[in-house]
């Protein structure tokens, strides 16, 4: 090794204080650096320490809580640690899936921003060998009347339409909020699943000695250098100076990249392939080395690049998008080339595995760096961050929240606030027919897609309720998953397994590390008494600006399996004179509801509290209402309590409902918009009723009976009816003026 | 029937198209490479919708310079079918085999909506299986379906009964609510919305089968 370090030493730059800290390397971990060396770093091996070590790709801060999630179960083939989680659909069927942020890019520069979200998580999924079949996403923007917003959602939609849409993949539902506190930090989550076949699935670990590294996809040019660490830093004023960090997208190279890498997977070849996603070149190989424990030697001379004159430090800190590294069985790479040079794609072979334990690069016939992988990998640091609880809210009682005029005049307008209103605006820019699999679109309680051949669907949904988590962030955690549960639930799945994405502020502040913690513990709780357990995620902190966080938003991707889709529930009213059944039980909770905040104008008090084993009780049971073909239409309760779910299952339908209040309640207010856990709406064929009623109070559960579908009106005795129509045009109309006013 | 899908870099509806071919007539198409030369001998050949060549210069202009559309021309010259779909439509006018062109949509997004379709020319190969007038909903999915053409060439497509399918609602500002066009001919026809996605009523309906059997017929 004499001769690297002198190699080391002539291209070494004086590394000052200042460059470690442009580095976001703090003193310590620059001193770690040098003990594990044994020597000062060159800048080459500097950048790459910097971003194997942030935040973004260590997991520093979260690692020690992130081990306490449940990630175990007889259906999970792959939990986390590869490129996505796995998760077993029977008949040798495997749905692959991961979500994913893209939270600072997208705040900088929307639509490209989106659109190699959209990417990075497409190529997560098809690495693992399974083709892209559903992808979903979880917005969050800041008021609609700050002077961005409106710039930001037009961006972020429009890109996240423009990757997908190219790739031919149906984008089938989402969640879309906006909020205050995400004024300076929007955040762009994008989930995508996947189905493979459960013997033919990819990983990352490059097993074996001196065999072939190749490089597949794009060019690399110099854009994204240092995504990952910008996204491992907080915002202040000058953030949109940071344009240069975010990455451009070419979703038509994705999509040859997509058809070569499925086309390759089916002949014998591949040992292990990883995207470059965040820390490029870096993070791949040292992924792929360290799983694999062996050491990897690439020339850089050989990486194809899209500008001249490119340094080591900028090709291994590139975040040019839609490429890919791979390890070759031996003597198979003009099976491979063959195969790339029909989709017009660049095949390069850049390197070997090597029994060195070390990543080498050699560029200009020089070493230019020479660095053992396990401490970029595993020995990362780990931070047990200080945390303070946060505050236990008191739990409002509904007498203590103004009643309205009318239930319908407030129903009215909740259905017209930007919380609750249509996301059609949104949800019309993303193809979501296409594979022409789709079984349930957008405005669901969940997406659901065919499995393609089979009887099978696969359900999908994303949720999470920040005001929640904030309140409390232990019930909220457990109410995000269980709130995935439910809607996946709702449309006769059976929950299998879920994909978190972590967007939380600045994890130095103990009361934010609160939150993560909190959060944590309700959601483990939670996927644990669902037998739900995590399989892929990711986690993106330093969501601030200016030192004001973000709302906690742990955002929860779920998927279930519907075994028979011809026994699948849809939401909207079926038929006049059915009956309309509410399971579970409603106390009347209004703390930290919308009703609340729209109407009563002050969101304050505890969140609705979980009790989990009545969310798996009731939902077990609706399950069978809905596999037994007893179940006409179901839809669950959540933002804006009964009132808002039955306003839903009507506009979906275009029929009304004869309503009334159950004579026991005190509050009507409280039971139409309270946002009690745990309650679905049922509705069955009027001969169906009393034996369906029977079996419900037999299986000790609540229920009520609201009263009939019918008519075009929704009509609550005692109260004044509103038409369908006219809430469907209160519904419809918010976003589209919105989004056309300048 | 025997049918061939033309593969651009970029299809995406290629699979939707073959699996609904095969479910209609019985027989999986063929699949043939842009780069291929020849054809095989069949009687119906579909540019499927996509995003041939990423739609990085004008929709459907890199890939009407295809090498494989020469034998796709031979194709049409012979009087044998041919149907372009979304994307495949925008090939066909940029390979002027119909006239016209598809502009960015009026509202400037992406549009993916069901929409009603009127029925304007039921005498055609590909519409003899529905009723003229009649409204069918097949859903639209894209960014460039604004069909846009001089007033002489609107003129002649509607005094010679060519306007095969017309919106009911327009999603894109096309011109007289165009959806849907055939040659003079009438054996090369091209639409923006996407008959394969509707030919199985566990998907939102089956209103796209009778453009696929009505060919079947026409053979």
């Amino acid at each position: 090794m004499t001769s690297t370090v002198e190699a080391t030493k002539d291209t070494m730059s004086e590394i000052t204080p200042e460059i470690v800290a442009e580095h976001g390397l703090t003193e310590d971990e620059y001193a770690l650096i040098v003990k594990r060396l044994n020597r000062e770093p060159n800048l080459t091996e500097l950048g790459i320490f910097s971003v194997m070590w942030s935040e973004h790709c260590s997991y520093k801060s979260s690692r020690f809580w992130l081990a306490k999630l449940p990630t175990k179960g007889p259906q999970v083939i792959q939990g986390p640690g590869e490129n996505a989680g796995v998760v077993d659909l029977g008949d040798g069927d495997a749905a692959v899936f991961k979500m994913e942020s893209h939270n600072h890019p997208s705040f900088i520069e929307p639509y490209q921003g989106a659109a190699t979200g959209v990417g990075g998580i497409m190529r997560d999924v098809f690495t693992m060998g399974a083709r892209p079949v559903a992808n979903m996403n979880a917005l969050r923007f800041g008021a609609p009347e700050h002077a961005k917003t409106r710039h930001l959602v037009a961006g972020v939609v429009s890109g996240i339409g423009g990757y997908g849409n190219c790739m031919g993949v149906p984008t089938i539902g989402g969640e879309t909020n906006f909020d205050p506190r995400y004024n300076g930090n929007i955040l762009v989550n994008a989930m995508t699943v996947g189905l493979a076949r459960t013997d033919k699935i990819f990983y990352s670990a490059a097993k074996g000695v001196g065999n072939p590294v190749v490089y597949v996809g794009s060019k690399t040019g110099r854009d994204g250098i240092h995504g990952a660490t910008m996204a491992s830093a907080e915002f202040d004023d000058d953030s949109d100076e940071k344009r240069p960090t975010v990455q451009v997208g070419d979703p038509f190279t994705e999509k040859l990249l997509l058809e070569a890498c499925l086309e390759l997977m089916n002949e014998d070849a591949i040992i292990a392939i990883q995207d470059m996603g965040a820390a490029g070149l870096t993070s791949s190989s040292v992924e792929m080395a360290d799983k694999g424990g062996v050491g990897i030697k690439l020339d850089l001379d050989q990486v194809p690049q899209r500008e001249e004159s490119m340094t080591a430090y900028e090709m291994m800190l590139s975040e040019s998008q839609e490429r890919m590294l791979m390890v070759l069985q031996p003597g198979r790479e003009d099976v491979a080339r063959k195969i790339f040079e029909k989709w017009g794609l660049d095949f390069a072979i850049i390197g070997i595995t090597t029994d060195t334990g070390h990543l080498t690069l050699s560029h200009g016939g020089e070493i230019v760096c020479d660095i053992p992988i396990a401490p970029l990998a595993d020995d990362a640091p780990k931070y047990e961050r200080p945390w303070v609880a946060s505050k236990q809210q008191d739990v409002i009682e509904a007498s203590e929240v103004k009643a309205p005029e009318t239930l319908s005049s407030a129903l009215e307008c909740l259905m017209g606030t930007p919380d609750l209103c249509s996301r059609r605006w949104i949800w019309e820019q993303y193809d979501y027919t296409v594979m022409a699999d789709t079984m349930q679109i957008p405005g669901g309680d969940a997406g659901v897609v065919r499995v393609h051949g089979t009887q099978k669907g696969l359900a999908v949904t994303t949720d999470v309720t920040p005001r929640y988590c904030e309140a409390d962030p232990r019930e909220g955690g457990m109410q995000a998953v269980a709130e995935t549960w439910r809607n996946l639930t709702a449309t006769g799945a059976k929950p299998l397994a879920i994909t978190d994405c972590l967007n939380f502020g600045n994890p130095e502040r103990p009361e934010i590390m609160g939150q993560f913690v909190g959060c944590i513990e309700g959601m483990a709780e939670a996927c644990k008494a669902l037998d739900y357990p995590v399989v892929s995620g990711n986690v993106s902190l330093y969501n601030e600006t200016n030192g004001q966080g973000i709302l906690p938003t742990p955002a929860i991707g779920g998927i279930g399996l519907i075994e028979d889709v011809s026994r699948m529930a849809t939401l909207a009213f079926k038929d006049e004179g059915d009956v309309i059944l509410l399971l579970g039980k409603t106390i009347g909770h209004l703390g930290q509801s919308l009703y609340q905040r729209h109407i009563d104008g002050d969101v304050k008090g505890a969140p609705p509290p979980v009790n989990l084993d009545k969310e798996r009780k009731i939902g077990d049971f609706v399950r069978t209402l809905i596999t037994n073909g007893t179940a006409t239409a179901v839809h669950d309760v959540s933002d804006g309590g009964i009132a808002v779910a039955i306003a839903e299952m009507a506009m979906a339908s275009g029929l009304g409902a004869k309503l009334a209040t159950p004579s026991e309640v005190e509050a009507p207010h409280g039971f139409w918009f309270g946002e009690d856990q745990a309650r679905y709406i049922v509705t069955v064929k009027c001969d169906d009723a009393h034996k369906v009623i029977t079996h419900i109070l037999e299986a000790g559960i609540k229920v009520n009976r609201l009263g009939l579908v019918g008519g075009n009106s929704l009509d609550i005795e005692g109260d004044a009816p509103i038409s369908v129509e006219k809430l469907k045009a209160t519904h419809e109309a918010w976003l589209p003026a919105y989004m056309s006013t300048n | 029937m025997k049918s061939a899908v033309i593969v651009f870099p970029g299809s995406n509806c290629d699979r939707d198209a073959a699996v609904a071919l095969e479910r209609i007539t019985g027989n999986a198409p063929h699949m043939v490479w842009h780069k291929d030369t020849d054809l095989p001998e069949v009687d119906l050949v579909v540019l499927p919708g996509g995003f041939s060549f990423g739609d990085y210069l004008r929709s459907g202009a890199m890939s009407a310079s295809s090498p494989i559309m020469a034998a796709v021309k031979a194709h049409a010259d012979a009087g044998r079918y041919l149907v372009g779909i979304c994307n495949g439509f925008q090939v066909l006018t940029e390979a002027h085999l119909l006239p016209g062109a598809l502009m960015r949509n009026a509202g400037l997004n992406f549009v993916c909506r069901t929409v009603p379709l009127i029925v304007a020319n039921d005498e055609t190969a590909f519409t003899r299986g529905y009723k003229k007038d009649s409204i069918i909903k097949v859903p639209v999915a894209h960014h460039d379906g604004n069909y846009f053409a001089d007033d002489a060439t609107l003129e002649m497509l509607e005094g010679e009964g060519r306007v095969v399918f017309r919106y009911g609602e327009n999603p894109n500002g096309s011109l007289h609510d165009i959806a849907g066009i055939i040659n003079k001919r009438g054996n090369v026809l091209g639409l923006m919305p996407h008959p394969e996605r509707v030919v199985d009523p566990m998907l939102g309906g089956e209103d796209g089968v009778p453009f696929f059997s009505s060919v079947m017929e026409a053979v």
